[in-house]
């Protein structure tokens, strides 16, 4: 390389990280660096008013999943722990499957409508979308509290003669979820379904396939990529979803967003906290590895 | 080529749930804002149409306050997250591969990839930290804390503009010896600056709405909108809540919109 040429290539470095460097030090400062020192946190041991003694300890960790018996010493599941877990794991797959069952359709239906079109159809799922996401949680606790809407028409219809308990149920957790998640289903299965060559669903009906012998085998395989990361996108957040629960699930029906506020609030272990933080990271890591792999795989698979 | 007489655009059934869906999406939102302009104490019985519960908000101080803060905090986040998405944006388009470019953009986008309930106990830690040490307990906090999350939902769409943009006006504009910065200031910015708004635009409301990382970081007495509303719903519930989600969705809505129409320009 000629001096030139490298005395450019210097230069060109120089611009880059001075334009990277106000990003860099916001994330590193608000985002990354505070991470490790949960990190940290999960190895001390608890203070007695909260925060941490500076004395290493593994405690946290163990206490995730077990816990030893103050009296008797002996070792049992940490069965308040695990069963948020599961709620969580749940309540977040059958959220995804819901949305996927109203999304795939939906978003088919805003893929077939004339071009002109579909950007009105988009817009009217970017705005709940983008709407305040407690407020959207609220809108629901208004709808199915006992006094609320559902009730008051089930009552007024003479279904029903005293209102039923909607709110604080799990079942209220994952009407909430599924609302407010939603569009992240939509977009990206509209996203892929806008690609789709009609042509080949024709020629699927062409060669006598039925209504669904074309959507198993041609529509579907096109446009996974698209589910997979709706899947992803939905299932992810609801993981650590935590206002939803709160609002909705009303401090009993807890989930791992909830259980961590707890640790850090009224019960006080904040390693205990860090400690299930991390591993609520390590599980939707994982998941967003999985994600990668899938879709990099279809993308290639079908050229897109 | 309809050959036994039907849409190959239509599958059965598909219309209806997606009807379905839009209903499920929007009549929610509808009573909360029919309810806001409840004459009645009730959120659930509708007593005549008033505009008592906008009076009531608005006279209320600590949702004033709260407003203010709000305002305040998403008004610098955004300018922030947007010039760094901005500077950011220019490194990672205008020029070859490098080396560490994926740590760039992993740390760009790890707001995305982190829960946000693990995030807000990172910053509760850290600023909790921070604020034994230095004793500053002031809205700086939360401002930087924003400021972090909102850079991603900057960066996407100056990005996308950038890598859209006409390359060639740039390099004429250097060939003439246009210095890189005059280059920048004459061409560039004026074509990027769609994006930016956009990006400003987002980055505005994702700060304007944001719970759970404001929970945590904030001091005592530094409540904004979203925080005091869920504080609210642990008392009685008014319908002043609905009025002040009204006019927090209205601002969304707005911002939605308008963002919606200025990244459809590029095409």
């Amino acid at each position: 390389m000629s001096d030139a040429a490298l005395h450019r290539a210097r230069a060109e470095r120089r611009t880059r990280r001075l334009l990277l460097a106000p990003s860099m030090l916001i994330l590193i400062f608000a985002a990354s660096g505070p991470l490790l020192i949960v990190l940290i946190y999960s190895f001390l041991t608890p203070g007695a008013y909260g925060g941490v003694e500076w004395e290493f300890s593994a405690q946290a960790w163990f206490n995730v999943v077990a816990e030893r018996d103050f009296f008797t010493e002996e070792l049992t599941f940490a069965d308040a722990h695990l069963s948020v877990f599961w709620r969580s794991f749940k309540l977040s797959l059958i959220t995804c499957i819901l949305c996927l069952i109203v999304g795939f359709p939906t978003a088919y239906f805003i893929a077939t409508r004339p071009a002109g079109k579909r950007d009105m159809w988009m817009l009217l799922i970017m705005i709940p979308f983008w709407t305040n996401l407690l407020i959207r949680t609220f809108a629901i606790m208004e709808l199915i509290r006992n006094e609320g809407t559902v009730n008051t028409i089930l009552i007024g219809l003479g279904i029903i003669d005293e209102p039923i308990q909607l709110l604080f149920t799990e079942f209220a957790i994952l009407v909430g979820m599924t609302y407010v998640y939603l569009p992240l289903m939509i977009l990206p299965i509209y996203a892929s379904m806008e690609r789709l060559d009609f042509n080949l669903v024709e020629a699927g009906y062409d060669l006598y396939a039925t209504r669904l012998q074309v959507l198993r085998k041609v529509i579907f395989p096109l446009v996974k990529p698209g589910v997979v990361a709706g899947s992803i996108l939905v299932f992810v957040p609801c993981l650590g979803a935590y206002v939803t629960p709160r609002v909705l699930g009303g401090g009993t029906q807890l989930m791992l967003g909830n259980l961590i506020e707890l640790q850090f609030g009224q019960l006080r272990n904040w390693p205990l906290g860090a400690a299930l933080s991390l591993t609520l990271l390590v599980v939707v890591m994982v998941a967003l590895i999985f994600y990668v792999r899938a879709v990099g795989k279809e993308e290639t698979g079908h050229g897109h | 080529m309809a050959t036994r007489g039907f849409n190959v655009r239509k599958q059965t059934g598909f219309t209806a749930i997606a009807v379905l869906c839009f209903a499920m999406l929007y009549l929610p939102i509808i009573l909360l804002v029919a309810y806001s302009f409840n004459a009645g104490e009730s959120i659930a019985v509708w007593e005549g149409f008033s505009w008592r519960w906008y009076v009531s908000a608005w006279q209320n101080e600590t949702v004033q306050d709260a407003t203010i803060r709000s305002v305040i905090i998403a008004t610098c986040a955004s300018l922030i997250a947007t010039s760094a998405a901005v500077l950011a944006a220019l490194a990672t388009t205008r020029v070859k591969p490098w080396r560490g470019q994926t740590v760039a953009f992993a740390l760009i986008n790890q707001p995305l990839m982190v829960p946000e309930i693990v995030t807000a106990v990172a910053l509760l830690i850290f600023f909790a930290m921070i604020k034994v040490w230095t004793g500053y307990t002031g809205l700086w906090y939360l401002i930087i804390a924003h400021s972090a999350f909102c850079i991603p939902f900057a960066y996407m769409p100056i990005r996308a503009r950038l890598q859209g943009m006409d390359l060639s006006l740039e390099q004429a504009g250097a060939d003439l010896y246009g210095t890189p910065f005059k280059v920048f200031r004459h061409i560039t910015l004026p074509q990027l600056f769609p994006g930016i708004l956009a990006g400003a635009m987002l980055a505005f409301v994702i700060s304007l709405d944001d719970v759970v990382i404001t929970e945590f970081v904030k001091s005592a007495g530094q409540d904004t909108l979203p925080t005091y509303m869920l504080g609210q719903l642990r008392r009685v519930i008014t319908p002043e809540i609905n009025a002040i989600s009204t006019a927090l969705l209205a601002v969304s809505v707005l911002m939605v919109t308008a963002f919606f129409f200025l990244n459809r320009t590029r095409k």
